[in-house]
């Protein structure tokens, strides 16, 4: 496995619009670095444009005049696919379907003229490490979906690519499938020590995968950060409300307080302003008596979900409160609680839209 | 009634074309063969027959040259129109697509206006060597009818099939290093695998049959459907007209079903 590591180029992506022939533009010209050997994850909603920046990276659309693609320090803007070394998995997985699964395997191998031996050697090596072993004389529609996922990333990794690129390889999979493979797939990438870039409308996938997440909207860069960092301290209500779940509340800030209709809350720092806008993840609420708390509210409903259960508070804020609560605690609709949240977990975001 | 009362019934009207119109008089055409003095034997002489088979052995190479040139041209073609836009493209595939509905006699009335004794090639050759070519009533002059004759069915077919291609295969194999050859070779002429098998059967067995232009060239190369007719109509021999018709019909199919077999492909061979 060894022999397949450590090999990722850097990629550095200055400028890239792209601006298609019938006057959609796709992206906003965007500045990118992608440190070698990191899983980078571009997530966002359909359409906002993250198929466009990966293919511009793969070299299948050129960006806008101006924009410039660097592998490490090489200018790879004029470079062709075919030249540029990247391995791509498309969320279709576009197999050969006129190949059997070693020779899918061993394609691009063989484009560089590796001679027979050596490529089966690394046929096997990739089956081994994609788990696909027995599958080799298949013929491709004769797999599931998940063995064609693991064909598809052998096929691109078998090149020893200087960067992998992933376009939501586990979209078109089922749920409990999808689950399993993405904990192999993190496994892999973490071993392979590659340079990869992963596209995923997914948060859940993007937090597992990746080591930093580009959060993306309409064509533009909302955030940049680590999984903790986008989760914890979203820039935007956009980024804190794609990324898991959120409350979004208003109020006005006065002396450290955020003032709500049901109470207050302890900001860690701010300056006073008459209308703020917060977001509170709802595992960081806490249920508490009624009399202790500087918040209060109504149940409106109790959702037990088995690890946890969500509940509904009312009258607290502007709308009703998510709070996810330990399994443990009872309590009922129409019942009269104190919430309680750590001023850091209380981020004010700034006003728009 | 039942379901399945149902659908015999609507069948029978089928059944009753088929057997009157199809069966009837291919069983007929049969026995005729057998009819002559040969007796039986009339099958056997598209074979042994030496003017038959060296007449045979024409059609067949005349048919296989045809559609291996149509197969080429006509898939160079078909790729560069479907994948390119461009002014006058709707205008060239109009002209492409133009000789569809012509006759045989009106594709042989093109090829002599073309190569024959005043046609324009000869009249430019005239001119430019003082040597006046003139193919039209060679094998060349029927190669190019029949030419004219299927690439425009058989473009059109793999047009659609490229249309149908995806394009995400050829960038898999772009981005695994692949040149532009490379992806033609490895991944669009595989898939383009079944469009030449359905529409080479279909010019080849039109090549095969072709009538009209050979009729209207007057070629002194025979091919087998020319045979046919000087059989039939000038020496009235019923028995071997019919043998040498069942015989090409056997042929042809057998050659398009051993295509078919090779190419793996889910086409069905035309007989
Ligand atoms: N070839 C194209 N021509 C015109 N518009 C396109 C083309 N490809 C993508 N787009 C548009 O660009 C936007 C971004 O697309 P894409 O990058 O595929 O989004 P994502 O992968 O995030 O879903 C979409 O609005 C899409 O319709
Ligand atoms: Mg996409």
């Amino acid at each position: 496995m060894t022999a397949i590591a450590g090999h990722g180029a850097s990629v550095h992506i200055e400028r890239c619009g792209k601006t298609f022939a019938d006057g959609t533009q796709a992206l906003a010209p965007a500045n990118l670095d992608i440190i070698s050997g990191e899983t980078l994850v571009l997530l966002g909603p359909s359409g906002c444009g993250k198929t466009t920046m990966l293919r511009i990276i793969a070299g299948l659309e050129q960006p806008d005049i101006g924009g410039r693609v660097l592998f490490d320090d090489a200018d790879m803007t004029s470079v062709p696919i075919e030249q540029r070394n990247v391995g791509m998995v498309f969320q279709s997985y576009a197999l050969f379907p006129n190949m059997s699964v070693a020779d899918n395997i061993g394609y691009g191998l063989k484009i560089r003229g590796v001679d027979a031996k050596a490529r089966a050697a690394r046929i096997a090596e990739m089956v081994a490490l994609t788990n696909i072993g027995g599958l080799e004389d298949r013929r491709i529609d004769q797999l599931s979906g998940g063995q064609r996922q693991r064909v598809a990333l052998a096929r691109a990794v078998a090149i020893r690519p200087r960067v992998l690129l992933l376009d939501e390889p586990l979209t078109a999979l089922d749920a409990s499938l999808r689950d399993r493979l993405r904990g192999e797939l993190n496994r892999l990438l973490r071993s392979l020590g590659i340079t990869a870039i992963y596209v995923t409308h997914d948060q859940a996938e993007a937090m597992e995968l990746g080591d930093r997440i580009v959060v993306m909207r309409k064509g533009a860069i909302a955030q940049i950060g680590t999984p903790r960092e986008v989760y914890f301290a979203p820039q935007s209500r956009f980024v804190a409300e794609f990324v898991g779940a959120a409350n979004i509340v208003e109020g006005a800030v006065s002396g450290g307080l955020l003032l709500l209709p049901g109470g207050r809350l302890a900001l860690s720092a701010a300056t006073d302003v008459a209308a703020a806008v917060a977001m509170i993840r709802p595992e960081t609420i806490r249920i508490v008596g009624e009399g202790d708390a500087s918040l209060t509210g109504t149940i409106e409903s109790v959702s037990f979900i088995g690890d946890k259960q969500r509940i509904v508070v009312t009258g607290a804020s502007d709308k009703p409160l998510a709070v996810d609560a330990p399994n443990t605690i009872a309590v009922g609709a129409g019942e009269r609680v104190g919430l309680s949240v750590a001023p850091e977990a209380v981020r004010l975001l700034p006003k728009e839209d | 009634m039942s379901h399945r009362t149902f659908i015999w019934i609507c069948l029978l009207p089928l059944a009753v074309v088929t057997a009157a119109f199809f069966l009837l008089p291919m069983a007929q055409l049969v026995v005729v063969g057998t009819s002559g003095p040969r007796g039986v034997s009339a099958y056997l002489a598209i074979l042994t027959e030496p003017r038959y088979r060296a007449t045979l052995i024409n059609t067949v190479v005349l048919a296989a040259a045809t559609t291996i040139a149509t197969l080429v041209i006509a898939t160079i073609a078909g790729l560069f129109l479907q994948r390119h836009r461009f002014p006058g493209r709707a205008v060239l595939i109009a002209m492409l697509t133009f000789p569809l509905a012509f006759p045989g006699v009106v594709v042989g009335f093109l090829i002599i206006l073309l190569a024959g004794r005043q046609g324009l090639i000869g009249a430019i050759s005239n001119t430019l060597t003082g040597e006046k070519i003139v193919f039209a009533y060679s094998i060349f002059g029927l190669f190019l009818g029949y030419l004219y004759f299927s690439i425009p069915r058989v473009i059109l077919t793999i047009m659609a099939a490229v249309q149908k291609l995806d394009v995400g295969l050829e960038e898999a194999a772009r981005s695994l290093g692949a040149s532009p050859w490379a992806v033609q070779r490895d991944v669009v002429l595989p898939a383009l695998g079944p469009a030449f098998v359905a529409s080479g059967a279909i010019a080849f067995a039109t090549a095969m049959g072709a009538f009209g232009t050979a009729f209207t060239l007057a070629t002194n190369i025979d091919v087998l459907p020319m045979l046919i007719y000087t059989e039939f109509t000038l020496a009235a021999n019923f028995s071997i007209s019919a043998a040498l018709s069942i015989g090409l019909g056997v042929i042809a199919w057998a050659i398009l079903a051993l295509a078919r077999s090779f190419s793996g492909g889910t086409v069905a061979a035309a007989g």
